[in-house]
């Protein structure tokens, strides 16, 4: 099996890398258009700014590419945030992928970032087979994805919103499935052995 | 909700880890990958490695150390120590690293927690305060593994480090640390009660009530410890039972 990871310049790809070679699994880091489109499975990491990163993302066409992807996709945490239609985040217009949006967090009693280990539940979902309702994942971010009919769990943090997202063969996790001890290796294999 | 976090911490030096480290199952003590994966697997919620290596060669030993870590443990680690510059944090970052502290460099230049976090955010800037409680009832900020005094309170200093960039407070007392009567309860509180950021409590757990005390009366996010691991005085899964028997949110 082929799996890619997409390289642009706000990808976290060498902790992913890592996870999957924990799993068993070889990837390549690639932004190279014909591995990508020929890859069995793409993974779309990503940290930092949502802007930067779709900026970065159309300089090279990447932008047109990925939304054009027919085999089984997953992105992470800003990889699943620009997965979704807009974020508010420096007011960007994301891939338009999965229909919601991306927001702030506001609150006035609550730590921002939301940072730390955080359960989900309300699966909707193979990628959760043989992971436990209010399993532990951790998470670190400061903008969330709505709660929409793409949502295939869910998590709270000052509300519940969407902790992993899934239309067609377009999945998301919000949290770091890479640093999220056994759930997290369990979501990404099940990731990985999607037909 | 967020579960409060277990941290143990682990002291490098030249690759290896120092200060009485006991486990009976690890062949290698001094081996950190080992200890790391050992630690992931009862359930660390995160990892500290404190690097005091003084060489030259330093950098570079670190760097491949990281790398190693990050490709063996599924759970998210800090690096800190001699951590002075941009360019330090990328490397580590860039190595796997999910977060880095600086302690006297920011204090001496408070610009930098600014430039590290407009690089990589301030949710990797970890900023780590040694205090200490004077006579005159004021916690004070000490440098250079508390060698040397400064004027300046922790509350002073974390507030200003927190607005330049910091993204979450180390807060080692040095009264506490090494004496296994508990964490320094008041400082803590004051800068949990202060602060935006997540607080991690260090120096003085004997105990598990002293954890307990640390989350319920100081309301600390984290906790750290390194020797009462080390020495297997306190299993983490039995640490976390107890908490969680205790009402405190626990990763089990």
């Amino acid at each position: 099996m082929e799996i890619a990871i997409i390289k642009y310049n706000a990808g976290n790809t060498q902790s992913v890398l890592f996870a999957l070679q924990r799993l068993g699994y070889k990837a390549v880091v690639t932004d190279d258009k014909k591995i990508l489109s020929n890859a069995d499975k793409v993974i779309f990491p990503g940290v930092g700014n949502a802007g930067a990163a779709m900026q970065s993302l159309q300089l090279t066409g990447l932008d047109k590419l990925i939304p054009a992807l027919t085999q089984p996709v997953l992105g992470v945490c800003v990889g699943m945030q620009l997965l979704c239609n807009y974020s508010e985040e420096a007011n960007t217009n994301c891939l338009g992928i999965i229909n919601t949006s991306v927001k702030k967090f506001v609150s006035a009693t609550k730590k921002i970032p939301h940072m730390g280990w955080n359960t989900i539940y309300n699966f909707n979902s193979i990628l959760l087979d043989g992971v436990k309702q209010h399993e532990f994942v951790y998470y670190v971010h400061s903008y969330y994805a709505a709660l929409c009919n793409a949502s295939i769990a869910t998590t709270d943090y000052i509300l519940p919103y969407s902790a992993m997202l899934q239309q067609d063969n377009f999945y998301g996790v919000q949290f770091h499935a890479e640093k999220s001890a056994k759930a997290g290796d369990k979501i990404l294999l099940n990731f990985l052995q999607l037909t | 909700m967020l579960a409060k976090r277990i941290i143990p911490c682990l002291d490098i030096k030249d690759g290896r880890t120092v200060k009485g480290v006991n486990f009976v199952d690890i062949k290698d003590a001094g081996d950190p990958v080992a200890l790391a994966v050992k630690y992931a697997e009862q359930g660390a919620d995160e990892l500290v490695f404190l690097d005091i290596t003084a060489t030259v060669e330093r950098r570079k030993t670190l760097a491949t150390l990281v790398k190693e870590i990050a490709a063996a443990i599924n759970i998210p680690f800090t690096v800190g120590g001699g951590i002075t510059t941009v360019k330090d944090v990328e490397l580590l970052l860039h190595n796997g690293a999910d977060k880095i502290s600086v302690n006297s460099a920011a204090f001496r230049n408070p610009d930098i927690l600014t430039q590290m976090s407009n690089a990589f955010g301030s949710q990797c800037v970890v900023l780590a305060i040694d205090t200490k409680k004077e006579a005159d009832g004021e916690w004070y900020v000490y440098l250079n593994g508390g060698r040397v005094k400064t004027s300046s309170t922790t509350i002073e200093w974390a507030t200003k480090a927190v607005e330049a960039g910091a993204g979450e407070i180390l807060l080692t007392s040095m009264n506490n640390d090494g004496t296994k009567n508990g964490f320094a309860l008041d400082i803590t509180k004051a800068l949990t009660g202060l602060l935006q950021v997540p607080v991690i409590a260090s120096g003085g757990a004997g105990n598990m009530q002293h954890f307990k005390d640390v989350f319920v009366q100081a309301n600390a996010d984290a906790a750290l410890a390194a020797s009462i691991f080390h020495f297997g005085e306190i299993a983490i899964p039995d640490l976390k039972h107890y908490l969680q028997e205790n009402d405190i949110l626990m990763r089990i």
